[in-house]
């Protein structure tokens, strides 16, 4: 058989979806923002809401999210997503409006906008990458960065004695009365992603039923700046983060 | 009626979708009246009162990138950490109307009225090359025309537009006539008005983005050309002042907001000395009315600009006037405002004297 024979539609048992571009995407090989923008767009294509969503592009490695994701979208200068959102979503409480960012600009410098948008229980969704490193920039130390983590700003690992402790926003803003639903995901294996996109569905039905902020973060790796192959990096992910950034639902209201 | 509180209940009236601010003397009554007034019974409008001025200015731009009528206000150091906002507002070509009402700096400094926010206001204040429509109101009238103007005139450029007022504007209480209640936009208008806004990609149209990116060189000059432009459009249409005795005038004075209003005061006591003295008022600050300016300079023996601050106001006045005459400026700081006899003595001192 030929390629062109094989890839018959009756042959097809996966494709891509519609709201993802035909752009190339600029993340490294490897990289697990691929496949959560993918799973972000599938679930918004099931749900039939394409025309009613706004999506909050955050600034970092998926600043240019809205080069791929086939919906409206604003860039939003850095950290301040959340507030950007709230605007979007009390001006228009029918649309859907989520959020995307990665841990330097949720977990550091909009770490206010954060945890207000959250507190007020904006009926919004954030979607949470921590890689542990800030990648854009060429891995600088992260809030989320492990201790005794390499990073640019942390060549020699980080010292929690001078550095600070990693952030567990993710655990902080659970104990928000204004949060719904909270869980941490990942994107490394086929079992994990069909989770992940479990959640976001969830997050998303959430909003549809006016319930408050539904909070996903996924835990994904950063193998460029971490220096190591995109395997290499899940297999580390799975040893190094996952202990102190266990997976799973860590707030599930169901009022 | 209060400064603030014309402001506010102008903007509502002005149909304002939105307004996202955050406390600050001596403009809170702009938020107090509003949250007080109900106006998402009234007409629909959401108040929302921010974490901070960042969060607030970032409301803004959500607002504004959705088509939305928002606005915010605050005062000097409140603007200040709003100018992250406002540079990326004024990058995506966001519409959207700020008010500052001035007190005096810098830092914490005093809750007292001050004009010492010009350059920050007119010459940029956030990062990149870019201007704010800026509009100068000197009477509790004007607070409350300029927020209806300034809706209209973000939404013809798609450019944020500041009313730069102080605290003796914002806390003055003086009788003010009201427009009638505009309608807000509905969603069929805001998706024909504004075809760029974010309101949910139909399977019609191209998704619409609204950001400030650009990382190619190339592209990013255009859109800083197409900008410039944009802002040559603005000073051939929109410029504003008012020349009041200026026909006959030797001496000149060019002064806005609180700082006009007592200078007309010392014309006045000037005129009565049998010395002729105009008053020229910019009502827009960006663009500056440079023209008249350099008009009326070619008719006196000297120019004297009042302003409360060091004199910032002067470098557009000189700009304007050349070398033609001379230009020399009176002013108080820290939040005192100048008494026009101050006035008329640095009259004499300075220009007809000096």
């Amino acid at each position: 058989m030929t390629k062109e024979e094989i890839r018959q539609p009756e042959n097809l048992i996966y494709k891509k979806t519609d709201l993802m571009t035909d752009n190339t995407l600029s993340y490294c090989p490897g990289c697990g923002h691929g496949t959560a923008h993918r799973i972000v767009m599938e679930v918004l294509e099931e749900m039939g809401i394409q025309d009613k969503t706004i999506g909050i592009a955050p600034v970092g490695c998926s600043v240019l999210a809205y080069d791929f994701m086939n919906i409206d979208m604003q860039q939003a200068a850095h950290g301040r997503a959340p507030a950007v959102a709230t605007a979007v979503k009390r001006l228009h409480p029918e649309k859907f409006v989520f959020t995307y960012q990665g841990d330097g600009d949720l977990a550091a410098i909009g770490t206010a906008e954060t945890i207000h948008a959250c507190n007020r229980g904006e009926n919004i969704v954030i979607i949470f990458i921590n890689n542990g490193i800030y990648g854009m920039t060429g891995g600088q130390m992260a809030p989320t960065t492990l201790p005794g983590m390499k990073s640019s700003t942390s060549p020699y690992g980080r010292d929690v004695h001078s550095m600070g402790n990693p952030l567990k926003i993710t655990e902080l803003i659970a104990q928000l009365p204004g949060t719904i639903y909270v869980t941490r995901q990942a994107v490394h294996t086929p079992g994990n992603v069909r989770k992940t996109k479990k959640a976001i569905r969830k997050a998303f039905e959430n909003q549809k039923l006016n319930k408050g902020l539904s909070f996903v973060e996924i835990v994904s790796n950063c193998n460029s700046g971490w220096k190591m192959t995109p395997v290499k990096a899940n297999e580390w992910m799975v040893e190094n983060m996952f202990p102190f950034y266990p997976l799973g639902d860590i707030k599930v209201n169901e009022d | 009626m209060k400064g603030n509180e014309a402001f506010a209940e102008a903007a509502i009236r002005a149909g304002a979708d939105g307004y996202f601010g955050y406390p600050i003397t001596p403009q809170s009554e702009v938020m107090e009246y509003l949250m007080a007034e109900k106006p998402e019974e009234r007409t629909g409008m959401v108040v929302l009162q921010a974490e901070s001025e960042v969060a607030a200015i970032n409301m803004v731009y959500g607002g504004a990138a959705c088509g939305k009528r928002v606005l915010t206000s605050s005062s000097s150091p409140g603007i200040s950490l709003k100018q992250e906002g406002i540079s990326y507002i004024a990058g995506a070509e966001l519409p959207c109307v700020i008010l500052n009402v001035v007190r005096g700096g810098p830092g914490l400094g005093t809750i007292q009225p001050s004009q010492s926010d010009y350059f920050q206001s007119t010459k940029g204040g956030g990062h990149g090359d870019y201007r704010m429509i800026v509009l100068a109101p000197s009477s509790v009238q004007e607070m409350a025309d300029f927020a209806g103007l300034g809706f209209d005139l973000a939404f013809k450029y798609r450019n944020p537009v500041l009313v730069l007022s102080d605290g003796a504007i914002g806390q003055m209480m003086e009788k003010v006539e009201l427009e009638e209640q505009r309608p807000r936009f509905t969603e069929e208008e805001i998706i024909q008005n504004t075809p760029w806004a974010t309101t949910g990609k139909p399977k019609t149209r191209e998704r619409n983005i609204i950001t400030s990116l650009d990382l190619d060189s190339g592209r990013q000059e255009l859109h800083n050309i197409a900008l410039q432009a944009k802002y040559k459009e603005i000073e051939k249409n929109e410029t504003r002042y008012e020349a009041i005795q200026c026909d006959d005038a030797d001496y000149l004075i060019v002064a806005y907001g609180t700082s006009a209003r007592l200078s007309q005061k010392a014309i006045d006591i000037l005129r009565a000395e049998g010395i002729k003295v105009g008053l020229l008022r910019p009502i827009t600050l960006f663009p500056f009315p440079t023209e008249i300016i350099s008009k009326l300079a070619g008719q006196v023996k000297g120019i004297l600009t009042v302003e409360m601050s060091a004199g910032q106001m002067i470098e557009d006045v000189r700009l304007a006037v050349g070398c033609k005459v001379k230009v020399e400026h009176f002013g108080r700081m820290g939040g005192i405002i100048p008494s026009p006899t101050e006035v008329v003595e640095a009259m004499h001192k300075k220009i007809i004297g000096g």
